[in-house]
């Protein structure tokens, strides 16, 4: 997949070009192409002066950043304690049903990435579920579906 | 304009406060985390657009404030009118034209909206005679739902910035130490390590340079009290920042979000916006020669990001993995300096400190544990939401008589505080007083603050399981007791939920925690096998059950149950056929249904569906 990669220098330049901005740039990279793209770790690297290898490991080891492109719609189940207790587990299931696929994996038309997430703090309203960044409180097993259905 | 003395803060505020004395009506809209979940900001659209279309004579409204978390989330969204304390519940955007109606330009009460008490029914319409904020004391919490999450002025008007002026204006920066280890403020995420203390050893450091640190990183599964604060009242959290800068002699502080909370970011940015423009941050704080200048790190979704170290190497842009702590980061810690990193709550807690003296924080609490504490109080309990007790408030009270019990009246069975890295407690601790010392005295600990209720339809093995599993997946892998020792955890942990362990497996268990305990490095590890050994320790029999009777008493492990339907319950209504995705469900209308063992997966759709509790998980 092809992307209009001609932003990343600015994108780069809005922190101090210092090895510490590794992770602010990164995100901001994160949140323009949904993943992080090869070629834009390379002029991170070389701009920031931090070693490929570096910039690597650090985008394989925080969550939030992904080496694959992710899919129009992230759907994000919460499995933090509080929904874990109120059957998350089964509403997970559910949308991997739905969606023929497994959490972390992306429906092959693009339309949308299953994701699951440590805990977005709407613990009191919980089964919770994100939508991208729309929330979903109290999510039940039979309807969960809904979400995810062909618009 | 700058505020640049104490009697240019005090008129300032004494005219934010003359302003509002003329507003006769106010609307507090709820938009904390649940509210906002349940759409409370359509709700504040529409009592913006009506209150402009709508004329509105002898009453003087204000703005729509949108407040931080009224904490009644289980009732979200939320409005309280004010002065008259009227607090109304699960508002939707067609009942704002009869609020405005009726409680605006008049004085009724709409009993439709406001709580009712869950046994007797009645309605309760101010929220200080409700249980759940009756048994309540508020000091880090104090202006949630009461001010404008986003503007200064109303930070001002509530006494905000007085604790800084105070601090910076009167006090030596050892006056400000001595204050805060008087009062004994012990660090509200979860370690309880005495601030005081911490920002002494890091004066005493010799160094030109020294940080302080917000960690609101807040991972723990189930809570949600800091990112609560950071969105709904972010000038607290600045303002403890500048007092303990000026304690230890900081020019620059960080503060770490969590990148799941993307409002606290935006509202913390605001809030150092406006601070910075009138002359309470930044360069010469209040006139004085006294500079701070805070800045906003996102995280990146690692949990292990919430220790102390991993955290600081993180802001500096590296992975976050924990360091040895031989030498601490009050000598060596954001870039080798000096750092204190407290946590957002203890922040929350300074300018209280300050203002009001330290004996009157210790005039609430308990002994050794002054103060309050936060709490997410979630789970299987009836009124779930954001809490802030005196410690030593005893479990039975902030879940009976607070949370209102258990949901569907159903038999307690345990509380799990501290995350992952703390542990459940059984019916015979409910009276056990809740503090630092006393929670960890019995297997569990205060950790930053989640609350998590239990009823009988919740596993045991299947929490110690979710929680190894968690660790699993959030732990560094930096050492090998951690990496290894957890994971071979979880698969016993699984075996045994699927019926497939022996007895001995509970030894090996017990045995690998102790080696994982002693050999890993950070807290993370060190704590990670709480989640069994708390279990183990309460819940002994219901593990057994599953190994020697391949039985879960609470119907959740999977392997284990049968879903079959109550022939004498079921109507015949073909809902549960409806919901069933894989067919296993068959049966005709007003006849009782009848599911396939050999198609059935236990998903639960069916069990949701069902309106008459048909369906009956064995």
């Amino acid at each position: 997949m092809k992307h209009d990669l001609s932003r990343v220098p600015e994108i780069i330049e809005r922190y101090p070009q210092q090895p510490s901005s590794l992770i602010m740039v990164l995100q901001d990279i994160q949140k323009e192409f949904s993943y992080l793209p090869c070629e834009a770790l390379e002029q991170t690297a070389a701009k920031l002066g931090v070693p490929l290898s570096k910039v690597f490991s650090v985008s394989t080891f925080y969550n939030a950043f992904s080496l694959n492109k992710k899919g129009d719609t992230v759907v994000r189940v919460c499995i933090g304690t509080a929904c874990h207790i109120r059957g998350a587990r089964q509403i997970q299931e559910q949308l991997e049903t739905a969606l023929k696929i497994q959490a972390g994996e992306t429906t092959k038309d693009g339309k949308f990435t299953l994701e699951v997430v440590g805990c977005v703090g709407a613990c009191a309203m919980a089964p919770v579920v994100l939508t991208n960044d729309r929330y979903h409180p109290q999510c039940k097993v039979n309807t969960v579906k809904k979400l995810v259905a062909k618009r | 304009m700058r505020i640049e003395s104490e009697k240019q803060l005090r008129d300032y505020r004494k005219k934010l406060a003359d302003a509002d004395k003329k507003l006769t009506k106010k609307i507090m809209v709820c938009h904390g985390p649940g509210c906002l979940a349940s759409g409370a900001e359509k709700v504040s659209e529409e009592f913006e657009k009506q209150l402009k279309r709508k004329k509105i004579t002898g009453v003087t409204v204000g703005s729509i404030k949108k407040t931080g978390c009224h904490s009644f989330c289980e009732k979200s969204p939320l409005v309280a009118i004010e002065p008259a304390q009227i607090l109304y519940t699960r508002v939707k955007v067609k009942d704002v034209a009869e609020i405005i109606e009726k409680s605006i330009k008049g004085d009724e009460i709409i009993e439709r909206l406001v709580y009712h008490d869950p046994h007797s029914n009645d309605a309760i319409p101010k929220y200080p005679d409700i249980p759940f904020y009756k048994h309540q004391t508020r000091i880090a919490l104090r202006n949630l739902g009461k001010i404008n999450a986003c503007d200064i002025d109303d930070y001002i008007r509530v006494g905000g910035y007085e604790a800084a002026a105070k601090a910076l204006l009167k006090m030596t920066p050892e006056g400000v130490i001595d204050e805060v280890t008087k009062a004994n403020l012990r660090g509200r995420g979860g370690g309880g390590f005495p601030a005081g203390r911490k920002w002494k050893s890091c004066r005493a450091v010799e160094s030109d340079v020294r940080y302080v640190v917000c960690n609101g990183d807040e991972g723990d599964p189930g809570a949600f009290m800091d990112r609560a604060i950071m969105e709904g009242d972010p000038h607290t959290v600045l303002e403890g920042m500048i007092i303990a800068a000026f304690a230890v002699g900081a020019k620059d502080g960080y503060i770490y979000v969590r990148e799941e909370y993307p409002l606290a970011v935006v509202n913390l940015q605001k809030a150092i916006e406006q601070a910075e423009a009138i002359g309470l941050l930044g360069d010469n704080i209040l006139g004085t020669d006294f500079s701070l200048h805070l800045h906003i790190n996102r995280g990146a979704g690692a949990f292990v990001c919430g220790e102390s170290s991993a955290l600081m190497l993180s802001v500096a842009g590296n992975v976050g993995e924990p360091r040895a702590k031989y030498i601490r980061s009050v000598v060596k810690g954001l870039w080798d300096k000096p750092t204190v990193l407290n946590n957002v709550e203890t922040y929350a807690n300074v300018p209280m400190i300050i203002a009001n003296g330290a004996d009157w924080f210790t005039s609430v609490g308990a002994p050794k544990n002054a103060g309050t504490k936060a709490f997410s109080l979630v789970g299987k309990v009836r009124h779930t939401g954001l809490i802030e007790v005196p410690m030593g408030t005893p479990l039975r009270t902030i879940i009976y008589d607070i949370g209102g019990g258990i949901l569907k009246d159903r038999p307690f069975k345990a509380v799990q505080t501290g995350g992952p890295s703390g542990g459940c407690l059984a019916e015979q601790h409910l009276d056990l007083s809740v503090d630092f010392d006393t929670l960890t005295k019995h297997g569990s600990m205060m950790g930053s603050g989640g609350m998590i209720v239990m009823d009988d339809r919740t596993c045991m093995v299947d929490v110690a399981k979710y929680f190894l599993s968690f660790l699993v997946s959030e732990s560094c892998g930096k050492c090998i007791p951690c990496r290894e020792g957890l994971y071979q955890l979880h698969k016993l942990a699984i075996a045994i939920s699927e019926g497939r362990a022996q007895e001995s497996d509970i030894e090996k268990m017990e045995h690998l925690s102790e080696m994982v305990v002693t050999g890993s490095l950070c807290g993370l590890g060190k704590s990670g096998p709480n989640p069994f050994l708390s279990t183990i320790a309460n819940f002994r029999d219901e593990y057994l059950t599953h190994i020697r009777d391949h039985k879960c008493s609470a119907g959740v492990c999977k392997e284990l149950i049968k879903y079959e339907i109550d022939a004498e319950k079921c109507d015949g209504c073909m809902a549960c056929i409806a919901a069933c995705a894989f067919n296993a469900i068959s049966g005709k209308k007003t006849k009782p249904h009848v599911i396939d063992q050999e198609l059935c997966t236990k998903c639960g759709a069916c069990v949701a569906a069902c309106t008459r509790e048909a369906i009956m998980v064995l």
